[in-house]
């Protein structure tokens, strides 16, 4: 660690307070410039550093620094760009030929080939290797002789997937997908070396791939250093030396590194920081939307919910509820109120818009009489569930239900259900035990409207937890992925988002932001819409 | 002595069962699905999940699923947790780093503790006597996560001069937080230590010491400081435990990769192997502690026999 330097002198200045406190530790003693390090916070990652098995934000920190794919996500607009690939061609949205630049290399000399990314792809999805974002290849045809709903696998690879050349490769689809490869920007998608099939455990402890940055050592549970990759060929070279992640188990522990000076960047500001850090940092502050939305789901599956009517009871509840007052007073303008289903991070382009309208407008008056009119609240209550062990999910809980009780007048109708711990809700959630509306977080794996409507509120869909169907807003979802034009494609999402603003599902709440601050030494710290920082870019100085 | 020791070895191995069954099947009692935890927000994959089940023996009875634990543990296996990773490397790379951070406690504490509580027993109702009884009593009544955040902002961020968090290859980082977590400990030890001599200093055979001729240091020492030293051994024993397993809020304060930190996520991401494991090992500390404390009763006093 870089930082050892500096605390070695814990020692000398231990005897020396007396007389030149205030000359030990702070400074910058590492080299700037170019070859400048930085030091970044980071939480162990849960699963081992995988492509296909990482699905949380800290390990696909490292997964960006190392791995380049076909496409990548502009860190400012969000637009999919071609990375490795050369061209995606199809004619049918549904078969897709996909041509590789030449001169990719992984950091080990080995040249990027169209069977790193089919060998890739084909073990991220085989069931026998047990990695979490195996659904992601399930668009592939043969995905169920791999990967079957329940037994064993009944092949090696998909057939969808068949190499040409060493530059060129063809992806057969199951149904007309038009925005598929606007998806392989997520790092499920990236190539990988050979070694990573010959020597699995080597890879682990020391990943190789084909990003600006290459894994110089990875401590579990303390911290991995990367290092500039000198023989990186693509357009984004590291501006840096590298980085230093410090595994830092509270993030209260290391904002107050950044403040003393022994850190440089850290991403997530505490809440308990969140009135001090505009003095502390300053403008090297970042508070931005992120691909992160917070909505309170209906059980539909419950029939007190989902009997006619109950769609006004719905509409009148997000009208009760004060975004403005409580986004301000709970989370310090850190959460920007919801506006419809998706993210401003996607942008107009990709689909954002006010379609939420006035049912997620404060309006106390409107909000008590559509109740009334739809029936009133099942049994005259409502009850909020949430976890409350983690971002101050319990004090929202209380403001929202305050805040529709005073709508309402008519008591405490509104009271919430705590639960202990993230695992019990999430069983209770999964198995459709909730019979009042309850918390849903969704973070979107990549900037598609798509993903945010799709697999939350299609019939069916992976994380349906409300259990919401409606045919019409089906056939919308399956007529924009067929659809050729992605502009089209976006419209016809948005009118099947209509469609949750009539019949409220889900009370959008609030787009969470992204936060970070960073030390003097650091400038050009950007976050992407993932709420990384887009180390790349970063220079010390 | 040696037979004495055997039998508390033997009366070592229920006590380690029992608290094994406790904790295994507390932490599998505990609501929430360890494999549903690995996929995080995003529902699990029903196949992938399955096969998980299956691997982990999630499916077969509680009873089933300790004895394929344990029957692991006693070859020396401590089995994997969830996401396939060795629970031998977990507490191999977490064990040594807790051990160096209560050792270092352990010696603050019963230095400065005895030392603090002889100097107040002997010089009673003066100034210094005075002096170790407030700022015990202060520490005594502070929190430790309290004192932690306090001392970490004052001389990590105001002053500058000590480290505010771990680095794994600089040891003398370990000595605040050591401090730290010290402090309560090292505040009953002061106060048991000054009363414990101002008991001995009052006894016939000091005072036959004193009369003899002996020198004033030889008469606190070996006569008096070695008498008084029994209840304090016997707290020290106990807290060497204490001090590995109450250290969760001083390694989170300070950043600390050991065992508290690791127990926690643990706890929360339903990683039930690594728990029983590490409060396991915990036990053992505890067990060890306790023998070690009864045998050095019978080196400070000759009175205490062990057949």
């Amino acid at each position: 660690m870089r930082r050892a330097t500096r605390h070695a002198k814990w020692a000398v200045c231990a005897t020396a307070v007396a007389l030149v406190a205030t000359a030990c530790g702070g400074g910058g003693d590492a080299a700037g410039g170019a070859d400048g390090i930085l030091t970044s916070s980071w939480g162990d990652p849960q699963n081992p550093i995988e492509p296909a098995n990482t699905n949380e934000v800290q390990g696909g920190k490292v997964l960006d620094m190392i791995f380049r794919g076909l496409k990548r996500y502009d860190p400012k607009t969000g637009e999919a760009r071609d990375t490795v690939a050369e061209k995606i061609e199809t004619t049918d949205s549904q078969n897709f030929t996909i041509t590789l630049r030449s001169g990719w290399k992984f950091s080990n000399g080995e040249p990027v080939t169209a069977k790193s990314f089919t060998d890739a792809w084909n073990y991220g999805a085989h069931v026998d290797n047990k990695q979490a974002n195996a659904p992601f290849f399930s668009d592939i045809v043969g995905y169920e002789d791999v990967h079957p709903a329940s037994g064993p696998a009944k092949a090696k690879t998909m057939r969808g997937l068949v190499v040409k050349d060493d530059r060129t490769f063809t992806v057969a689809l199951k149904e007309k997908f038009s925005t598929w490869p606007e998806t392989l920007g997520y790092q499920a998608f990236v190539p990988l070396p050979r070694v990573f099939f010959t020597d699995h455990d080597a890879w682990l402890a020391k990943p190789i791939g084909n990003g600006p940055y290459t894994v110089e050592s990875y401590t579990r549970g303390s911290g991995m250093k990367l290092r500039r990759w000198d023989g990186y060929t693509g357009e984004d070279k590291a501006r840096n030396g590298g980085v230093d992640l410090i595994v830092y188990t509270d993030n209260n522990t290391a904002y107050t590194d950044l403040i003393a000076g022994n850190l440089d960047l850290v991403d997530d500001v505490p809440a308990q920081q969140l009135k001090n850090v505009r003095n502390d940092l300053g403008d090297r502050y970042i508070n931005q939307p992120a691909l992160i939305i917070q909505t309170l789901v209906f059980p539909l599956y419950r029939p007190e919910w989902n009997k006619a009517g109950t769609e006004k009871v719905r509409r009148g509840l997000s009208m009760a509820i004060n975004r403005e007052e409580i986004t301000k007073q709970i989370f310090q303008g850190t959460r920007t109120p919801a506006k419809d289903w998706t993210s401003p991070a996607l942008g107009a382009d990709g689909g954002y818009k006010d379609i939420c309208g006035d049912a997620c407008t404060y309006d106390p008056a409107e909000a008590k009489r559509l109740i009334e009119e739809g029936g009133g609240l099942p049994g005259g209550k409502v009850t909020l569930t949430s976890n409350v062990d983690t971002g101050s999910h319990r004090a929202w809980m209380d403001a929202v239900c305050n805040s529709v009780n005073n709508a309402l007048g008519r008591g405490a109708v509104c009271t919430v259900n705590p639960i202990g711990t993230f695992a019990d809700f999430r069983n209770q959630q999964t198995t459709y035990k909730f019979t009042g509306p309850f918390r849903s977080g969704w973070q979107a794996d990549y900037p598609l409207i798509q993903n945010f409507l799709e697999p939350l509120y299609y019939t069916g869909g992976s994380s349906n937890y409300g259990k919401f169907s409606n045919k019409e807003f089906d056939a919308l979802v399956d007529k924009a992925n067929r659809e050729a034009d992605e502009a089209t494609a976006v419209k016809d999402f948005q009118a099947a988002e209509q469609i949750l603003a009539e019949q409220m599902p889900a009370v959008p709440l609030w787009y969470q932001n992204g936060s970070a601050g960073y030390s003097e030494r650091l400038s050009d710290v950007a976050l992407n819409q993932f709420s990384v920082p887009v180390y790349d870019r970063i220079t010390v100085g | 002595m040696g037979r004495y020791v055997i039998r508390r070895l033997l009366q070592a191995i229920p006590v380690l069962l029992g608290a094994t069954i406790l904790i295994y099947c507390l932490v599998f009692l505990l609501p929430g699905d360890p494999i549903q935890a690995l996929a995080g927000e995003k529902k699990a994959d029903p196949n992938i999940t399955a096969i998980l089940r299956e691997q982990y023996h999630l499916n077969d009875p509680l009873y089933q699923r300790y004895w394929y634990y344990i029957s692991g543990v006693l070859t020396g296996d401590f089995g994997t947790d969830f996401t396939g990773r060795p629970v031998a490397e977990i507490m191999s790379e977490t064990f040594p780093v807790t051990l160096n951070l209560a050792t270092i406690a352990f010696a603050v504490e019963a230095v400065v503790g005895i030392v603090a509580g002889v100097f107040a027993a002997l010089g009673r109702g003066k100034f210094l006597d005075n002096v170790v009884l407030l700022s015990t009593l202060l520490l005594v009544s502070v929190p430790v996560f309290v004192l932690g955040n306090v001392l970490q902002l004052v001389l990590g961020v105001k002053w500058a001069i000590a480290p505010i968090s771990y680095d794994s290859e600089d040891m003398t980082t370990l000595i605040l937080p050591a401090v730290v977590l010290a402090s309560a400990s090292l505040a009953y030890i002061t106060r048991l230590t000054r009363t414990s001599m101002m008991e001995t200093m009052r006894a016939d055979y000091v005072r036959t010491a004193t009369a003899k001729g002996l020198s004033r240091s030889r008469v606190i020492v070996r006569h008096a400081l070695r008498n008084a030293m029994i209840p304090i051994v016997t707290f020290l024993g106990v807290d060497l435990g204490a001090l590995m397993g109450g250290a969760i809020i001083t390694e989170r304060i300070f950043n600390i990769p050991g065992i508290g930190g690791t127990l926690y996520q643990a706890v929360y991401l339903r990683q039930g192997t690594t728990v029983v494991s590490i409060v396991t090992v915990l036990v053992l500390v505890y067990i060890a502690a306790n023998l070690i404390v009864d045998l050095l009763y019978a080196v400070l006093d000759p009175r205490i026999r062990y057949a």
